[in-house]
């Protein structure tokens, strides 16, 4: 494989073939630790670590691996990644890994990692799973980050724990939204985030159902 | 028992784990099709929940808080950084078993849940389940009701969803919206619906 089909690896899901808006994979993490800028950069860190040493040890080890008891190979190795990015966030960041909460130990349940795995490391080599493993963890983090600093900044006023606008409770101009920081606005940013994609790519767009039969003129 | 019933409600409308923490999403939002599939994954999501929470709490108790094996002598150890792995399997047998089980007792509702059964074990609510069990630290009862409840919530957003998206396909819907973008915007909706609860709590 030449250089130039590994930089198609490592680019292609970022936008042509995200994960989230596309594949529809993971995206029960993306849409819970969105409520900060903060938490999202460091949810997209781990899924991009376990995503690329998973894919890699798959990759490694697929010629040995018995067909019938792949899926619980893959997800052993791939609890025990999370296991110890979960053991060293504890150690090093423990506030950081309280407000995560469950969400470290749901990467192992992550449909983007298993997807990976059993779609791409299993028939590829060790180098290009890896690489694939980085594209598809930083198109997942690109989508993180947007939707985090949308709802950390309308939700808060401030990007990264810094305060930008300055509230009304403060003597400023800016009211805080507090939807943002609410469930439902994490759905309808990733959906509006969606509807721009496959508006700037109509090949992404979906053929609906049934369509409006055109309204004739004069028939009746 | 005024808790429990209050663990109750509150596990199936406030704390709703698709709408309110989007575990399961993946599932939520690939098989909503058609209400009658949701249906089978919707039972299927609140009978392994249902098992599931009970189980893992018994062996969190017992084998990995730490100093659980205090009866047998070792009351020093701490084992709960096994609880991500022995999770995960402890779920992927109960979905082994239930899914011979069924086959063999009753084939009807094996058949009607199909594909579904095996895909569970890697559907994030069940998980989830299980985790929140532990953070919140929950005892053996409250964690059976958990179960149930966080299951038959599950069970109800899935179903109420599929129901809309039926409607849904008539609908004139801008070009790039169409699909997955649509079912994001809805399900925000419904989530504004089940926060309404919060007031009730």
């Amino acid at each position: 494989m030449t250089g130039n089909n590994y930089w198609k690896i490592l680019t292609r899901p970022l936008v042509d073939e995200n994960p989230l808006t596309l594949q529809i994979l993971g995206i029960c993490s993306a849409l819970a630790v969105t409520t900060a800028l903060d938490t999202a950069l460091l949810m997209s860190v781990v899924v991009v670590c376990v995503l690329a040493l998973g894919n890699g040890s798959v990759s490694l080890i697929r010629r040995q691996l018995p067909h019938s008891v792949r899926i619980i190979v893959q997800i052993t190795i791939i609890a025990s990644l999370v296991i110890v990015v979960d053991q060293i966030l504890q150690a090093y960041a423990f506030e950081m890994s309280k407000r995560l909460s469950v969400f470290v130990g749901l990467v192992i349940t992550n449909c983007i990692v298993l997807g990976r795995a059993e779609g791409f490391a299993m028939h590829n080599g060790f180098c290009a799973s890896v690489l694939d493993g980085i594209g598809n963890g930083l198109g997942y983090s690109l989508v993180l980050v947007i939707v985090g600093a949308i709802r950390e900044f309308f939700g808060k006023g401030s990007l990264l724990n810094l305060q930008i606008l300055v509230p009304v409770s403060d003597g400023g101009a800016f009211e805080p939204l507090h939807l943002m920081l609410l469930p439902p606005s994490a759905f309808f940013i990733i959906g509006g985030l969606i509807w721009y994609i496959r508006r700037k790519r109509p090949q992404q767009a979906e053929k609906p159902e049934f369509t409006l039969r055109p309204h004739e003129q004069g028939t009746e | 028992m005024s808790a429990l019933a209050e663990l109750m409600l509150r596990s199936v409308f406030l704390d709703n784990l698709a709408l309110s923490f989007f575990l399961g999403m993946c599932t939520f939002l690939a098989v909503s099709k058609r209400v009658d599939t949701a249906l089978g994954v919707g039972l299927a999501v609140m009978f392994v929940q249902t098992v599931t929470v009970p189980v893992n709490n018994l062996i969190f108790t017992w084998l990995l808080a730490p100093g659980a094996l205090g009866w047998a002598g070792l009351g020093d150890i701490d084992l709960s950084f096994l609880k991500l792995i022995t999770f995960i399997g402890v779920i992927a047998a109960m979905v082994q078993v239930l899914e011979m089980t069924l086959e063999f007792h009753v084939p009807r509702l094996h058949r009607a849940m199909g594909i579904f059964l095996p895909l569970i074990t890697v559907n994030c609510a069940i998980l989830g389940g299980s985790l929140f069990m532990v953070e919140r630290s929950y005892g053996f009862g409250e964690s059976l009701v958990f179960g149930f409840g966080s299951g038959f919530g599950w069970a109800l957003a899935i179903v109420m969803f599929a129901a809309i998206r039926e409607r849904l396909k008539y609908a004139d819907i801008p070009d790039g919206l169409q699909g997955l973008g649509m079912n994001f915007i809805v399900a925000g909706i419904m989530s504004l619906g089940f926060l309404a609860f919060a007031g009730m709590a």
